[in-house]
C-alpha cells in the first residue's frame, strides 16, 4: 500500500468518525441529560462511561453533546476566518503595494495582542454568547492563513499567463478568481482544516473563562469549569474524560489536515 | 540601509502598533451595545435627568473623534480612566497585579526557552530514535492539548493527590501581602509556571528538531563530516550555530501566546495577576480596565518584538554585514 493510498484511509477513517460524533450528539435529547437525582457522583462504570456529575448527569452524553457544540462553532468560526483570510490575502497579493503595506500592519496588530485577550475584548464588546465568541474567534485567526494565500498570490503576480490576463484588460477580480484561486487551493484547504483545531481549542478556553457559551449549554468548557469546583474534593473523572475527548478530537483534526496536506500539497506530494 | 535606520525603522513600527492597538480598541469600546452609564450604575435607577446631566459630564454627546483625541491625551498623561469594579485608577490596579504576572511569564519564557531548545536539539541529533519518536509524541500531544486542562490535571496530581502544592493564590492565606517572602512566592508560582512550561515547550522543540535536521542533511556538513569533525564540533559549529537564532525568533514571536496562555493558567490556579484580573473585569463589564490591560500587554507585545529584532541584529552577522 503506498502512502497515497493510506493517506485516503486515513481521511475517511477521521471524516467518519468526526460524522459519527454529529450524528450521535444530535439524537440527545434534553431529557437524556437532564438531572437524575437517584444517579449522582458515580465513578465511571460500564452504564455511565465517564461517571455522573453531582445533578446525576450522565457525563458520557454531555461530552458527546460537548464535542458536537465545538465541532459546529469550530467549524462555522474557521470559515468564517478563512474566508477573511483568503480576502485579505489576495487583496494585498493583487492589488498596488500600499494595499499590500497596510496588510502587512494589520496582520502585525492582531498577532501582537494575545488572541485569547482579543478574543475576551471583542466577545465582551460584541455581547457575550455564541455570537460574540464566533466574531471573536474568526476575527483573530485568519492571519497566518492570509500571510500564505498573500506569498502564493505574489509568487504568480508576475508569471506570463497572469500578466497575458491583464492586458486583455481582465478585470483584477477575474484574474484573482481564474488563475489564482486555482493555485491557493490547495494551501487554502489545509490551512482551513489547521484553523479548526485552533479555534476549538480557544473556544473551549473562553468559554471556560465564562465569557463564550451559556452556563446552559452542554460545552467541553463549561464542563470543565463546573468540575473545578470539585476537583478539591478528589473528584478527578469530571474533569478528566471531557477533557481528554476534546484532546483526542483536536490530535485527530491534526491528523487530518496532515494527511491532507500530504495529498494535496505540491511540495510535498512531490517527495 | 545601515544600523540605526534598521534600529529607526523597527522602532517606528513598533509606536505605529501601539497608536493603532488604542484606535482600534477604542472604536470596538465606542461602537459596542454595552451602555456605560448603566454599567456605571450597577443596579441603581436613574432619571432621564440624571442621565442627561451624566453623559454632558462625562462627554458622552461629543463626536467620537473629539472623544477619541481626548482619550488619547488622557492615555499619554498616563490616565487610564477609572476602574468600576475596583473603583480606582485602571493604572494601580494593573501596577498592583503585573508583577506576579510578570514573574509568571518570564519563568515560563525561560523555562521553555532554554528546555524546548535542548530537547529540539536532541531530538533532531537522535532523529527516529526512541526517544525522539516518544518526545515527538509528546510534544504532538500537548500542543494538541487545551492549557487550562493541562492546570487541571496538575491540581489533581499534585495538590489533591499528593498534596504537595497548593491549590492557589500566590501567597499563602492570612499573610499580609507585603509580608510574603519570596519563597512562598516561587512555591505558589511553580505549578501555574510548569502548566505552562508543558503546553509551550512543543512549540520551540518540534520547530528547532526540524531546524536542526535540515542542517544535519546539508552539504556543509557533509563535507564537514568528509573532512573528519567529529559529531562534538559538528554539532557545536554547524547545528547549533545556525538554528538558535530561527529558536529565538520563534521563542519571541510566542510572546503574546503565553500572554494568552498566562490568563488561563492564572485562572486555574486563582493566581492574583493581570490573567484573573481581565476575566473579572470582562465578566463585570469594567470596559476602562478591560481596555487598559488590553493596551498594556500589547505595549509588553510590541516591545518584546521590538527587542528581538534587535537581538537578531547582534546575534545575525548577516544582517550587520549588509549594511556596514
Amino acid at each position: 500500500m503506498n502512502r497515497r493510498k493510506k493517506s485516503k484511509i486515513i481521511l475517511v477513517i477521521i471524516v467518519a468518525f468526526v460524522l459519527l460524533i454529529m450524528i450521535s450528539g444530535s439524537m440527545i435529547t434534553d431529557e437524556m441529560l437532564a438531572p437524575d437525582f437517584s444517579q449522582k457522583n458515580q465513578l465511571p462504570s460500564l452504564k455511565h462511561f465517564f461517571g455522573t456529575d453531582w445533578l446525576g448527569r450522565d457525563m458520557f452524553l454531555r461530552t458527546i453533546k460537548g464535542l458536537q457544540n465545538s465541532i459546529i462553532i469550530g467549524s462555522i468560526a474557521s470559515l468564517i476566518s478563512s474566508i477573511i483570510a483568503l480576502i485579505v490575502g489576495g487583496l494585498a497579493g493583487t492589488m498596488p503595494k500600499w494595499v499590500d503595506h497596510i496588510v502587512r500592519i494589520v496582520i502585525d496588530l492582531v498577532m501582537g495582542i494575545p488572541h485569547l485577550i482579543l478574543i475576551i475584548l471583542i466577545s465582551v464588546l460584541a455581547g457575550r454568547g455564541v455570537r460574540g465568541l464566533l466574531i471573536g474567534i474568526a476575527l483573530t485567526h485568519w492571519t497566518s492563513l492570509a500571510r500564505i494565500v498573500r506569498s502564493e498570490v505574489l509568487q504568480v503576480r508576475n508569471d506570463h499567463y497572469v500578466l497575458v490576463s491583464r492586458r486583455f484588460g481582465k478585470s483584477n477580480f477575474y484574474i484573482f478568481k481564474e488563475h489564482m484561486i486555482p493555485i491557493v487551493l490547495p494551501q487554502y484547504i489545509i490551512g482551513l482544516v489547521l484553523t479548526f483545531p485552533h479555534a476549538i481549542l480557544h473556544e473551549a478556553s473562553v468559554t471556560f473563562l465564562g465569557f463564550g457559551l451559556s452556563p446552559e449549554a452542554p460545552a467541553i468548557g463549561i464542563i470543565l469549569s463546573e468540575s473545578m469546583k470539585y476537583l478539591v474534593n478528589g473528584v478527578w473523572h469530571l474533569a478528566f474524560f471531557p477533557g481528554l475527548s476534546l484532546v483526542l478530537l483536536v490530535l485527530l483534526i491534526n491528523k487530518l489536515g496532515e494527511n491532507l496536506s500530504l495529498l494535496l500539497n505540491p511540495y510535498l506530494a512531490r517527495e | 540601509m545601515n544600523i540605526t535606520h534598521y534600529i529607526i525603522k523597527n522602532f517606528m513600527k513598533m509606536i505605529l502598533l501601539i497608536v493603532l492597538v488604542s484606535v482600534v480598541t477604542f472604536t470596538l469600546a465606542v461602537n459596542s451595545p454595552i451602555d456605560p452609564i448603566r454599567q456605571y450604575i450597577g443596579t441603581g435607577t436613574v432619571t432621564d435627568d440624571q442621565r442627561d446631566s451624566i453623559e454632558e459630564y462625562w462627554g458622552l454627546n461629543d463626536t467620537k473623534a473629539e472623544r477619541f483625541v481626548k482619550w488619547s491625551t488622557n492615555l499619554l498623561h498616563g490616565d487610564f480612566g477609572d476602574s468600576i469594579i475596583f473603583r480606582k485608577g485602571v493604572l494601580s490596579v494593573i501596577s498592583e497585579k503585573a508583577g506576579s504576572s510578570l514573574f509568571l511569564m518570564l519563568s515560563t519564557f525561560t523555562l521553555t526557552g532554554i528546555l524546548g531548545y535542548i530537547i529540539g536539539l536532541f531530538m533532531g541529533r537522535f532523529r527516529d530514535s526512541i526517544g525522539d519518536r516518544i518526545l515527538k509524541s509528546i510534544c504532538i500531544t500537548f500542543s494538541a492539548t487545551p492549557t487550562f486542562w493541562v492546570g487541571m490535571l496538575m491540581l489533581i496530581i499534585f495538590s489533591v493527590k499528593l498534596g504537595i502544592f497548593p491549590i492557589g493564590f500566590s501567597m499563602p492565606i492570612g499573610v499580609r501581602a507585603d509580608e510574603v517572602n519570596i519563597f512562598d512566592k516561587i512555591y505558589h508560582t511553580i505549578l501555574p509556571a510548569l502548566t505552562l512550561t508543558l503546553v509551550f515547550i512543543p512549540n520551540i522543540a518540534l520547530h528547532t528538531r526540524s531546524k536542526v535536521i535540515e542542517v544535519l542533511e546539508s552539504d556543509y556538513v557533509l563535507f564537514a563530516k568528509a573532512r573528519g569533525e567529529s559529531q562534538k564540533s559538528i554539532m557545536k559549529n554547524h547545528v547549533i550555530k545556525n538554528t538558535v537564532l530561527p529558536a529565538i525568533t520563534i521563542q519571541f514571536g510566542s510572546f503574546s501566546e503565553i500572554f494568552g496562555g498566562s490568563v488561563l493558567a492564572e485562572n486555574v490556579f486563582s493566581y492574583p495577576g493581570l490573567g484573573t484580573t481581565i476575566v473579572t473585569a470582562g465578566l463585570g463589564g469594567d470596559i476602562p480596565l478591560l481596555l487598559g490591560i488590553t493596551i498594556i500587554i500589547s505595549i509588553f507585545v510590541f516591545i518584546g518584538n521590538f527587542i528581538a529584532d534587535l537581538l537578531h541584529l547582534f546575534i545575525n552577522p548577516m544582517i550587520r554585514e549588509e549594511e556596514i
